[in-house]
């Protein structure tokens, strides 16, 4: 790919270029301490004055973002390693990690949250993709479509759950009446070791695609109708077309999706605590977050809530880096 | 000095503003990291409180103002006990659905931002203790403040103490039985006035309640959200077994009584298909089945019942109880309120002449029964119970007297009393545990309870070394 060299973009505001700011920086350093000092201030002066709206405005966000965000963030490092006992708080080393590790629960919500994400991902990743590149091919009715596609992403995921829990039931759910109705086997889905997982992904799935799909579409339209018709005439078919056009024009969105749905789907929790009660049959969909919110809220043991919670961000961390690292190199 | 230079040098000392307001703000907001419990210390703590102090508490569970009838007695309370204490401000900290939201109250606790005398669950005490928001109440209470104190039940008084210090006063307590569906109980020729007392009948029941088909289930249980595993604890308490042993060191799960529980209700839900499809069950569902009249039988509290009726819709006539299946013991919890830490002997007195006003005085409050039938609020179930001797017989009188539901549908509960057991320690952590066996069972036909004991037994010894 060609790329503009950065070096030709110079931010210096001076006509003359950095260079001869610096010589005027120089200049002004080396004048008698009196008449520069005076200058220095009264052009800071000047500076605040003309910057100060922007800057109240930057200091209300900062707050924000620094209470909000960065204060949480930096407390959970520490509460990871600090007990609080009658009282009284210490520091524990790495005691709270080894708690966590030593939790017959622990490898378990791993486990599960790692094949929720496969299983997310094989879903949740190709299913919008999919719908997307259909979605494109409808010369007529393509806005109804796309509301009707994004309309599950409006319901609140709590109404979507329940109406997922009541089509999953397996005595009056909707899901089994229909294969009964079409003589096929029934399942227990929630309720199953075997396909509580997979039920929860498809639930989550239905619930969270219409933002990816959306996405994906307008990457697709993107795409210059030039590149599909040289396809055509050296006779690529559709997967062809799909395979050497669509994929390479739309890899950009293609993999920060999956960087992103590969985050978000790690820290599920919402569609497992509702559809199956957090645990499920046997403990199968017991998820890290999920452990997480046992730790803080059922067990109150926020030392190992947040040493929980820091293992998550460092494997999250760990895997963006390496992504982001792969596929530069990929684009390199 | 160019514009750049003045530019890094101030954006320097907006940093170190920032940073400073950050600190300062963390600071602020910081909990105090240290200090131990039993707080409040007056050297004359018994003496009553000075008529001449102003004191202001803040005190929650005051009923919402959807519950007018509710809201009505606590304003008349407050101005009643006003009249006696003009001297005290009581400020209601009002709670929508339950007064404990447990995941709102273990933020509270850690924000130390609970009311001045706040309410709990008698399993609270370990929490709140290691959170350092408990106050020492023990100097305070006294029969001189506590007038019922000596006939309140030690046992209840013994959940709300450690070493020997008392952190808390009783406001009810329950036991669980077994709650019946008494109009399935006729329907299905069953005598509602007989509720099952074995795990036996229970099963022969749920059976007979089953087959009127139309999606009714004779048994209900939980076995998700750590419920399943607080519901497993009771019935091994109703068969003389436990779930760890008597130093609380190791799991006491994998036994006769835990595979007879497990057994049992496999049996009942796929060879008598007794228990519905519907499993992963938590509180409140089943009240709901039950208000539906969908449901025969589940294991419950006697406040169960309040809550179908008020909230659900449910009728007292339609309902009963009877005693915990096995009969050797039940598990017993309840409710008190407890007094923070940094409240100021004052502030406790004033508290505790309050709770002992609005909850602990025959024919006031609480125990004013005749009021709560006049504002059309039920009257007759057997709960609280944790007065015993004169106080109790008072109560049992005055109860009686303005019954509004039919009292004899609680007669088999009432007269046939279990001891009441505590929870196990790390209670929430060995549920967990067991909601694992008991969704075993109630979702897998093929489910084998040996392995299923073997591994919650496994998994609780962990659990137990590990010290969580």
């Amino acid at each position: 790919m060609n790329r503009a060299p950065f070096t030709t973009i110079s931010r210096d505001p001076s006509p003359d270029g950095p260079a001869s700011t610096a010589a005027r920086a120089r200049r002004k350093c080396d004048a008698p301490d009196g008449m520069g000092g005076q200058r220095d201030r009264a052009g800071l002066a000047r500076w605040v004055r003309r910057n100060l709206t922007a800057h109240g405005f930057l200091i209300g966000s900062v707050l924000c973002f620094a209470f909000f965000s960065w204060y949480p963030m930096v407390r959970e490092v520490i509460l990871a390693f600090q007990k609080t006992r009658r009282g009284r708080t210490t520091w524990t080393g790495w005691r709270n990690l080894q708690q966590i590790v030593h939790d017959p629960a622990f490898w378990q919500a791993w486990r599960h949250t790692l094949e929720f994400t496969a299983l997310a991902l094989l879903l949740g990743f190709l299913a919008p993709f999919l719908v997307a590149i259909v979605l494109n091919e409808f010369r007529h009715g393509q806005g109804y479509l796309r509301a009707l596609v994004y309309l599950p992403v409006m319901l609140p995921p709590v109404a979507s759950v329940l109406l997922f829990k009541y089509f999953y039931d397996p005595g009056y759910g909707l899901f089994n009446n229909v294969l009964h109705t079409l003589h096929l086997p029934t399942s227990q889905w929630l309720q199953s070791t075997h396909t509580a997982l997979l039920s929860v992904v498809i639930a989550s799935t239905w619930m969270n695609m219409g933002s990816a799909t959306l996405i994906y579409l307008a990457a697709l339209q993107g795409i210059p109708g030039e590149l599909y018709e040289a396809a055509e005439l050296d006779g690529a078919g559709l997967l062809r077309r799909i395979w050497h056009v669509t994929i390479p024009q739309t890899r950009l969105v293609l993999s920060l999706m999956l960087l992103m749905q590969v985050i978000a789907t790690m820290q599920v929790f919402t569609e497992p605590y509702l559809l199956t009660g957090g645990a499920g049959p046997q403990g199968s969909t017991t998820t890290v977050v999920y452990l997480i919110y046992q730790y803080a809220f059922n067990f109150n043991n926020y030392g190992a809530a947040a040493a929980l919670g820091l293992v998550l961000l460092v494997v999250l961390a760990a895997f963006s880096g390496v992504y982001v690292r792969i596929t530069r190199r990929g684009d390199d | 000095m160019s514009v750049r230079r003045k530019t890094i040098r101030y954006r320097k000392l907006l940093a170190a503003t920032l940073v400073a307001g950050i600190g300062l703000t963390g600071a602020a907001c910081s909990d105090n990291g240290t200090g131990g419990t039993g707080g409040g210390g007056d050297a004359n703590a018994s003496a009553p409180l000075d008529p001449k102090t102003k004191v202001t508490i803040t005190i929650d569970c005051m009923p919402p103002a959807t519950k007018k009838p509710e809201l009505k007695e606590w304003n008349e309370d407050v101005a009643a006990f006003h009249r006696s204490y003009p001297n005290v401000t009581v400020e209601g900290r009002s709670t929508t659905g339950q007064c404990e939201d447990p995941a709102a109250f273990a933020a509270q606790l850690k924000g130390g931002t609970e009311p001045d005398v706040f309410y709990t669950y008698f399993t609270d005490l370990p929490q709140v203790l290691d959170a350092g928001q408990a106050a020492d109440v023990t100097p305070y209470v006294t029969a001189r403040t506590v007038p019922t104190l000596g006939d309140i039940d030690p046992t209840v008084l013994n959940a709300l103490k450690d070493g020997g210090k008392l952190y808390a006063l009783p406001t009810s307590d329950y036991t669980m039985g077994v709650l019946i569906n008494r109009r399935l109980f006729q329907q299905a020729g069953l005598n509602p006035d007989q509720p099952p007392t074995t795990w036996a009948e229970v099963r022969a029941d749920a059976r007979a309640i089953a087959k009127l088909g139309n999606g009714i289930a004779g048994y209900g249980e939980y076995s998700a959200g750590n419920n399943g595993g607080w519901h497993f604890t009771a019935e091994m308490y109703g068969l003389g077994g436990n779930v760890v042993n008597s130093t609380g060191t190791k799991a006491d799960v994998d036994n006769a009584a835990g595979r007879q529980i497990l057994q049992t209700l496999h049996e009942m839900r796929w060879t008598d298909d007794s228990m519905g499809q519907t499993q992963l069950l938590k509180w409140g569902d089943l009240q709901k089945e039950m208000v539906a009249g969908k449901l025969g039988m589940f294991l419950a509290a006697p406040d169960d019942i309040t809550y179908m009726v008020e909230t659900l819709g449910g009728h007292y006539e339609d309902y009963g109880m009877g005693p915990m299946p096995g009969g050797h013991a039940t598990l017993f919890g309840g409710n008190d309120y407890m007094f923070k830490k940094t409240d100021s002997p004052d502030q406790i007195k004033a508290g505790i002449a309050w709770l002992n006003f609005k909850t602990l005085t025959m024919g006031k409050g609480q125990f004013d029964y005749a009021r709560t039938k006049a504002d059309g609020l039920p009257v007759g179930l057997p709960q609280p119970e944790f007065y015993t001797g004169a106080t109790k017989r008072q109560d049992d009188r005055l109860k009686a007297a303005s019954a509004t539901m039919p009292v004899d549908n609680f007669r088999p509960f009432v007269d046939h009393p279990v001891p009441g057991r505590a929870e196990p320690p790390n209670a929430q952590q060995i549920y967990k545990v067991l909601d694992n066996a008991m969704s075993g069972v109630l979702t897998d036909r093929n489910a084998n309870a040996d392995s299923l004991l073997s591994t919650a037994q496994s998994q609780i010894d962990q659990i137990l070394a590990n010290g969580q």
